[in-house]
This record gives structure tokens, sequence and C-alpha cells, in this order.
């Protein structure tokens, strides 16, 4: 159980380094990708996606939000003017303050409470960003989880048909019967039944994690699926087949590249759904501890204090966690639109 | 029927005068069709000849003015009956499309609809053109489908698309195509998709309603031997262009223009000599993109017979003298 | 008719494909109660073929008569409901995909869309090296990159281009790297399903001569499946036609196209479209289109035949030798009433 307890202890950090070493990657490539790899660049560039993106305000403001968001959360340690999981920083003293701007607020103390303190006195801005980081790095988390499971069960059912693809598919309807929040709800209970609460707030983000992440993956075997059928029936699946390759390289080198456009565009939905059933499930008390708040449990805490006065407590998390997922959800918009292999064929 | 008789016997049914289509991009304006022109008389059938990507199926949609967005007719005119087409409206032009123009496209499933019955498609298009009682459209319907060869008409309108072979498909397509007894009907590939047996009924069909019916028959297809066998003129197109317009015997017997000439000699069935030996006469090279169109007579690069003036003049339909056929060729005398 | 020196030998090939779905789409009801009916297409009807050393064979005939289901048979992509497949009196249809790997070398297959028939994700280097790197495991890069470049000249496409992806080349040219990918493996025959139908005019003549060189340039055989009798005219040693997934006739390209026998072969003859407007006398076939869901009774081509008569309607034909070496499945052929 202490190896368990272990392993899944290092999921949030993996994931906040994979986060910000794609970042970084991301960032490189649009700054050096023209110098580094031309040939690839001038592909890239040159491509529908590209061309459709540069001619897409809308894309082109979610994506800069996004990017901003996305910098901002993983960035915290640095930028957030405070450490709302040091215990040092609770006081009680300064709970609910106002922001800075409105009457009661410390606008000495800046840029520290620049949007007021949640009501055990941490500095609200430094709660949301280090929230909007949990939040993405559940969502984040448990798409990849998702679609390891559901791009591999997908492609195992499309290619080899029959028995299996009947057997996994049907798997995957009775997932779907289940309502995630219950699951949730079921295990999260069960968890703190058997191990305690201190293990569950120590491991509630890999826990979280694993519980959307097996919820959600029949998304992506049917989306991976659909699209295996209709490659396999290409002729260079056949002309594979003729070389004599086995089937698993078949599977992974000639079927699987095709089918990623699909799977990307359900992946940007798939982590905006997945945040946001983390906060309903934050908002129920379910999900993230008061410790380690996500914007949902902040939405949540503030819920009480809403109608006594304190409205910034739940409003601005609130609005930070529509903004983010309606980013996300209209860059995945653009996607499904460019990407859409029937109104453009090829990429 | 009547209400829309010509203005006069004389004019041409079509005349197409230097219509250009254009499609713009991201970098810069594709001409897909430049300075067409030809007519098309009454009774009159007419071959349009070409590799993909020679506009003849951009041409044959600008007749009806179904090119999509982005693209536009960018210059020149289309009179019909004598009357232009290219400035007029999509509602001005709805009350042609399919009455007095009709158009038989490759695929028959792109003009019927699956879910419904043969019958009720035949019956809605003629309403929207006419003003019938249900009975009257039916009987209609029926007796049109009795002119294109369907056994049984009264039992076959009560089916679906899907109950039909291909070949069946498409002469109901015709059938639906026939039905206002337009003047003018566009082909376009009618026949590629069938097989070789159901193509031969099929341009036997379109050769007797042609006669019959006196309209005239804009067939588009990139198969030499088709056109050959159904118009009486053709244009082959290369490029965007026209490159040669005759009369089929003399284009087909004598052809002018180089890339005229290097089509058919490719066809395998041309000299016929001993089976399984022997080459094929080919051109080299492939024809040009719209992106990249050699400057002078686009079949200049691949051109046997090329001499410094092609790669410099774009060559004009001239008349030679032997044939009576244009060419756009700095050689044809 | 099985003969020893046949390089690949189709013995009594039957293929029947399963569409009928799952247990809901099978469900029918009759005469108030439930059955379930399965749907069946009679792809292969006991098809038997020798393709010889050296020939180019050409199956014939139109949509859904079986030749495309053929050409997959041959190369080991079906699994056969019954009947053989040998080559070199080796018998390959049974094999698991380890055993079958030698073979895979010596049989190689083009195929009809040049569109589709190349992975649009790699580019072709790695389409022309993949073949390679699994057939022989001894060759250096040096030596693979060699064979590549060599290859690519062969078929007529720069050896400079090979970083490319296919959507930077045109149609011809990419029927030209599917020859390339076919060639690599130095294969003996080559099965080409409609190489050169979904090709432009002028790239056919360039395609179908390609093949004819390479054919004399590296002694191949080709099994060359086309609906276009002219193309077949050109190019093939002996024709075999085909419809509704039964062999009607079989002879050489001369004999078949100045003598057929078959009355399908002569309607088909009969409709080639000819330049020029002499349409001489063609054969009008009336009668509904069979499917191959759905087989007639006896002969498969009886309903749509105007000499059908009696036994044609009971009977399946069986394949005969003429005097002229014509093999012919027709029973009018046989009591000499046509």
């Amino acid at each position: 159980m202490e190896t368990l307890f272990f392993i899944l202890s290092w999921t949030q950090p993996t994931i906040n380094a994979l986060a910000i070493a794609a970042l970084s990657l991301f960032f490189l490539w649009m700054l050096g990708g023209r110098f580094l790899m031309p040939a690839a660049w001038g592909r890239f560039a040159d491509s529908h996606l590209v061309y459709s993106f540069r001619r897409d305000a809308v894309a082109k403001g979610s994506l800069g939000i996004l990017l901003v968001l996305l910098v901002a959360s993983f960035a915290c340690p640095w930028i957030a003017p405070t450490n709302p999981y040091d215990p040092a920083s609770l006081d009680l003293m300064m709970a609910q303050t106002p922001p800075a701007w409105m009457e009661g607020g410390e606008p000495d103390q800046l840029p520290a409470f620049v949007l007021g303190a949640d009501d055990q006195g941490r500095d609200l801005l430094s709660t949301m960003l280090y929230g909007m980081r949990v939040s993405l790095v559940i969502g984040i988390g448990a798409v990849l989880l998702q679609a390891v499971l559901g791009i591999a069960i997908g492609l195992t059912a499309g290619y080899l048909g029959k028995r299996v693809e009947m057997l996994l598919m049907r798997l995957a309807d009775v997932q779907l019967s289940f309502s995630t929040l219950l699951v949730a709800i079921f295990i999260g209970a069960m968890f703190r039944t058997a191990f305690g609460v201190a293990s569950y707030e120590r491991l509630a983000v890999p826990i979280l994690i694993c519980i959307i992440g097996l919820a959600e993956w029949p998304q992506y075997a049917r989306t991976v699926r659909a699209s295996v059928l209709a490659e396999k029936k290409k002729e260079y699946v056949e002309a594979a087949r003729v070389v004599g390759l086995p089937a698993w390289r078949i599977m992974l080198r000639h079927i699987l590249p095709n089918t990623l456009s699909p799977v990307l565009v359900i992946s940007t939905v798939q982590v905006a759904n997945a945040m946001m059933t983390e906060a309903g499930l934050s908002f129920l008390g379910f999900g993230m501890p008061v410790t380690q708040p996500s914007l949902g449990s902040l939405i949540n805490t503030g819920f009480e204090y809403l109608l006594s006065g304190s409205w910034w407590i739940t409003i601005f998390p609130g609005a930070l966690l529509v903004v983010l997922i309606l980013s996300i959800n209209l860059l995945g918009d653009f996607c499904r639109d460019v990407m859409n292999p029937r109104l453009y064929k090829g990429m | 029927m009547t209400s829309m008789t010509p203005p006069s016997a004389a004019a041409p049914l079509l005349e197409v005068q230097h219509l250009e289509v254009s499609f713009p991009t991201k970098t810069k304006t594709l001409v897909a069709v430049r300075d067409v022109s030809f007519t098309l008389h009454r009774g009159e059938r007419l071959g349009l000849v070409g590799e993909s990507g020679a506009g003849k199926s951009i041409t044959g949609f600008s007749i009806l003015k179904l090119i999509s967005r982005p693209g536009r007719i960018s210059n020149g005119s289309i009179l019909f009956e004598g009357r232009d087409l290219v400035p007029l409206s999509e509602q001005e032009m709805r009350p042609l499309r399919g009455d007095r123009i009709s158009m038989i496209f490759q695929d028959p499933m792109m003009t019927l609809n699956p879910v419904l019955t043969i019958g009720t498609q035949m019956i809605e298009t003629l309403l929207a053109h006419r003003r019938l009682s249900r009975r009257e459209a039916r009987d209609q319907a029926i007796e049109t489908l009795r002119a294109v060869h369907i056994p049984s008409p009264e039992k076959r309108m009560d089916q679906y698309p899907h109950q039909f072979s291909g070949g069946m498909r498409q002469r109901i397509v015709i059938a639906i195509a026939l039905l206002t007894r337009p003047s003018l009907i566009i082909a376009d590939e009618p026949t590629t998709a069938l097989d070789v047996t159901i193509q031969a009924e099929i341009l036997d069909l379109l050769l007797e309603l042609a006669e019959h019916e006196g309209m005239g028959l804009l067939l588009i297809t990139h198969d030499l031997a088709v056109v050959s066998q159904v118009t009486d003129r053709v244009a082959v197109m290369y490029a965007g262009r026209i490159v040669e317009i005759g009369p089929t015997e003399q284009v087909v017997h004598a052809p002018q223009h180089p890339y005229t000439q290097g089509l058919l000699a490719a066809l395998p069935q041309t000299h016929a000599g001993e089976p399984g030996t022997g080459r094929l006469a080919q051109i080299h090279g492939i024809m040009p993109s719209l992106y990249n169109t050699p400057p002078g007579c686009a079949f200049h690069p691949r051109c046997p017979v090329r001499i410094h003036a092609c790669s410099e003049t774009v060559p004009a339909l001239r008349p030679c003298s032997q044939t009576g056929t244009l060419a756009a060729c700095h050689l044809v005398e | 008719m099985i003969m020893s020196t046949a390089l690949v030998s189709i013995r009594n090939v039957v293929k029947h494909f399963d569409i009928s779905g799952g247990l809901l789409e099978q469900l029918r009801f009759s005469g108030g109660r439930p059955t379930l009916k399965r749907t069946v297409v009679h792809a292969l009807n006991d098809v038997s073929l020798d393709v010889q050393q050296g020939e180019t064979l050409a199956v014939v005939g139109e949509s859904g008569c079986g030749k495309s289901t053929l050409a997959r048979a041959v190369v080991c992509l079906h699994q056969l409901s019954s009947g053989e497949i040998h080559y070199r009196d080796q018998r390959i249809d049974h094999l698991p995909p380890a055993r079958l790997l030698p073979f895979r070398t010596k049989l190689q297959m083009i195929f009809q869309d040049p569109y589709a028939s190349l992975n649009p994700r790699m580019t072709v280097q790695r389409i022309l090296e993949e073949p390679l790197r699994l057939h022989h495991r001894a060759m250096t890069p040096a030596q693979i990159a060699e064979r590549v470049a060599a290859v690519m000249e062969q078929v007529g496409v720069r050896a400079s281009w090979a970083r490319q992806y296919p959507h930077e080349f045109s149609g011809g040219q990419r029927q030209r790297i599917s020859i390339a990918r076919a060639l690599i493996v130095d294969p003996e025959c080559i099965v080409a399903d409609e190489p050169i139908s979904a090709l432009d005019v002028s790239i056919q003549a360039q395609i179908l001569n390609l093949m004819m060189d390479l054919q004399e340039s590296r002694a191949l055989t080709y099994l060359f499946i086309s609906h276009d009798l002219n193309v077949v005219r050109r190019i093939a040693t002996r024709v075999a036609v085909m419809y509704l997934g039964s062999l009607c006739e079989l002879a050489t390209a001369r004999q078949l196209f100045e003598s057929p026998r078959h009355p399908y072969t002569q309607a088909l003859l009969s409709a080639i479209p000819a330049l020029g407007r002499g349409r001489r006398g063609r054969i009008r076939l009336s009668g509904e289109l069979s499917t191959p869901i759905d087989l007639p009774r006896g002969c498969v081509f009886h309903p749509r035949c105007p000499h059908a008569y009696e036994p044609c309607r009971v009977d399946t034909p069986a394949p005969q030798t003429l005097d002229t070496g014509t093999v012919v499945a027709c029973h009018a052929v046989r009591d000499g009433r046509i």
C-alpha cells in the first residue's frame, strides 16, 4: 500500500513537470522552429491548420488567453504574491478581506490581497492561481489516462474486429452507463473510510485523475474505433499487409497516426469536461480538500459567504473557471471545424 | 412549357463567350477557366473533353451558376436563349435550373434523395416548376420513366433509390432531368461510374433522347471514345482553355492540336496492333497545376513540336484550313 | 487443368462474405415468427485459374464480378471459404503470417487508388524502406538507401524526392511510388488491381508503358485486374472473363478478341466504346442485373443471356477446354448451339 501511495504521490509533480516541458517546447517551437527545423516548420506553417488559424480571430484570442492562463498557473510558485500551501500564510485576521479597490481592502499590501482574501485569510489571487494549477493538472492528467486507455482499446477493437470488438465496445457502453459523479463520490467515500481523511488529502489529485480518467475513456475508444474502421479499408493498410508487416506494427505505425486528428479534437473538449467534473466534485465537497483548494473547492467555500456580502471568494474563481473552459472549448471548436474530414480532406 | 418560347429560333441555344472562372486563395487568384467560348445550337450535342483539372466540369457548373464560393465567374457572358445568365441573381436562376437547363451528375446519388421514393422525387420536381395536379404530375413522371426504358414504371415509382442498380439509377436521374422537357441538358461524366455494358445502354439512351426531344446536350467527359460516339462537335480543354474545337469526326480522325493528337495516340485502342506487344504513345509529364501555369501555350513544356513562340505568346484559336476545326496552336495553318 | 508449371495456381476458390452484421440486424419476421437471416455475398464461386510464369494474365469483368476479391485472395489478404492458392506448387492460402513471409517477397500487389494506397503520414523514403527492413534484416542503412534510390529511378521518380510526403505528388507519380513499393522486395509476380483506372488518359499510357518495361527488364509475371478491355487488349497475353464471381471464358488475348465464345464475352466486347460513330451491331443485354447476394440458379449469366435455354436455368456450367485452347463455361457452347 505504501508503494502505491508513493507512486501516486508523484502524479502531480510529474504532470506539472510534463506540462511545463510541453509549454516550453511549444514556445521554443514558435520562436526557434523556423531556424532549427526549417523543413518541418515550412510544412507546419503552410498547413491548412495554421492558415485557418491566422484568419480566425476567435481562435487566436482563445489561444492567447489559454496560453496566458497556462503560464500563470504552472509558474504560480514564482509569480503568485503568497504561497497558500504554506500554513504561515493563513491569517484568520485577514479572512474575507475585500479586493484592494473596495472599502476595507488592503491597498498598501499590494500585490498581496489585490483580489481580497478567502475565508482562511489566504490571498485570493494566489489561491486561485494554485487552484487553477490543480484543476489543470487533474484535467490534463485525466485526459492523458483516458486517451491512453481509450486509444489502446479503440485501436484493438477496430483493427481486430469480430468478438474482441464486440466485447470491448460493450464494456465501453457499460462504463458510459455509470454516472461519473456518482462513481467518484462512491470511490472517494470508500477511500476516506478505508484510509482516513489525512491520506485522502495527500492523494486527492491522483485519485481524482484516476476516477475521471477511468470514467471517460469510452469517448476515446469510440472515436478511435470509428476512424480505425474507416482507415482499415484504405488500400495503404492492405499494402502494408501484403508487405507482411505484423498486425501490431500496422496498427501503431500505419493506422494510429492517421486517426490522431479526431483524437486531438476531442482531447480539447475532454480537458474542459474533466475540469468541469473536478469542479463539480469539489463543489459538492468530494473533490479537493480545503488545504489544497482547486477552483471548484474555492467556489464551494465562497458560496457560504456569497449572501453575506463576500461575493469575491466565489465570483473570481468562478469567472476564471468560465474563461479557462470557454477558451479551451472555443479552441476545440476551431480544431473540429478545421480538421473535419468532411469539410477538408488530408492534412 | 409554351410560356417560355425562345425569342428567335435562329439564335444559338447557348453561347458562352470569353468565360473566365477564378478562385481566390490565400496567396493568389487561381484562374480555373480562361477565355472559353463556344456555341451550342438547338438539338446539337457538344462534347467537352479534358483530363482532370482541365476546367471542363467548372465550365459546366458555371453555366448553371453553381460555382461554390469563393470561386466566381470573373469575366465573360453566358447567353442562354439570348439571355445573359452571368448577372442573374440566385433567385432569378432558380426557375431556370432543373427546368430549362437540367444537369446529370456522375454519381446518381448526388441527385437522388435516399429516403424518398423516386415517384415522390419526380412529382415534387415537376410540381416545383409546373402548375399541375398530383395526378397529372404522376402520369407525366410515369411517362418519362417509360421514355428512359424503365420496365414497369408504375411499380417502380414507389421504390427507393437503393432498390435500383447503378445503371437504373442513372436512368432515373436522366428521367428527372427530362421531366420538364428542358432545352439544354448538361451531363457531367454521366457514364464514368458505370460498367461498359451499362455505359453503352446509357449512351444509346442519351443519343436517342437528344435526337427525339431536340434538346441541346453538353456532354462533359474525360473519355474521347464516349464523346466520339455521342456528340456532333467536340471541344478539347487543357489547363483551363479550349485548345481545339470542331466537328467530332474531324477532331477524332484528324486532330490538329498536338495535345489532342497525343491524347488520341495514348488511347490503348488506337493502332490496336498485336495484342500483348508494343508500347503506347505517351505524352510526357503532367498537366500543369493552376498554381504554376507556364507562360505562353500551357502545353508547350510537354509538346513534342514546340517552337520558340510557344513559350512566349498564348496562341489564339485559329481555323485550320483543311478540316474546318479551330485549334489554339502556333503551328496550325 | 492443374499444370505443375504454373507460377500461381488458383484452385476451386470460393469466397463468401457474411455481411449480416449483429444479431439485431439479422432478425427477420416471417409468418409471425422471428427468424435469423444471414446475408452472404458470393464474391467468388469455384474459380480456378493458372498464372504461367512470365505472362500477363488479365482478369476482366464488371463491378461486382469478384475480380478484386480474386486479386486479394491470391495475395492472401482474404481467408478463403474454400479452395486453395498455390505458389510454385506450395500451398500458401492456409499459412500463418510468419510462414507466409518468404512468399511476400515473391508476390506483391499494386492497388487501384493512388490517393489511398500510400500512407499519408509517411515519407516516400519510409514507405519504400519498410518492406526492406522487414524482409532483409541484414541490409545496412546504406544498402537500403541505395536500393530505394535505384528502384525510384527505375520507376521514373527522382530519388531526390524521397523525403517528400505522398500528397506532394501527382496521381501518376504516386502510382509509380506504389509500383516501387511492390518492386523493392524484388518480386516474381505482381498482382495489379486496376492500376490505371483512377488515372488520366495521358498518365494511363505512361504507367502502362512503365509496367511493360518493368516486365521485360525484371521478367515479371502480372495478374492484371481491369475493367477496361482496350487496356487489356494492349497488355495481356491471356484474358479471363468473369461474371458474378464465376469464370466465363479464359483464352489467349488474340483468341478472345477475335473469336469470343461465351455470350457474355461477346456482349462485353461489343459494348467497348470505339472511337468514331461507327456503332456496329452492339449486343443488347436485357433483363435485370443480378447481385452477388442472391445469385441466380444455374448459369449466373442466364437472366441476361440472349442464348439462354433450359439447362442454363438448372445447372451451373462447368469450364471446358475447346480445341482452340479456349476455356469456356457455357451450356450453349458445349451443345454446339453457338
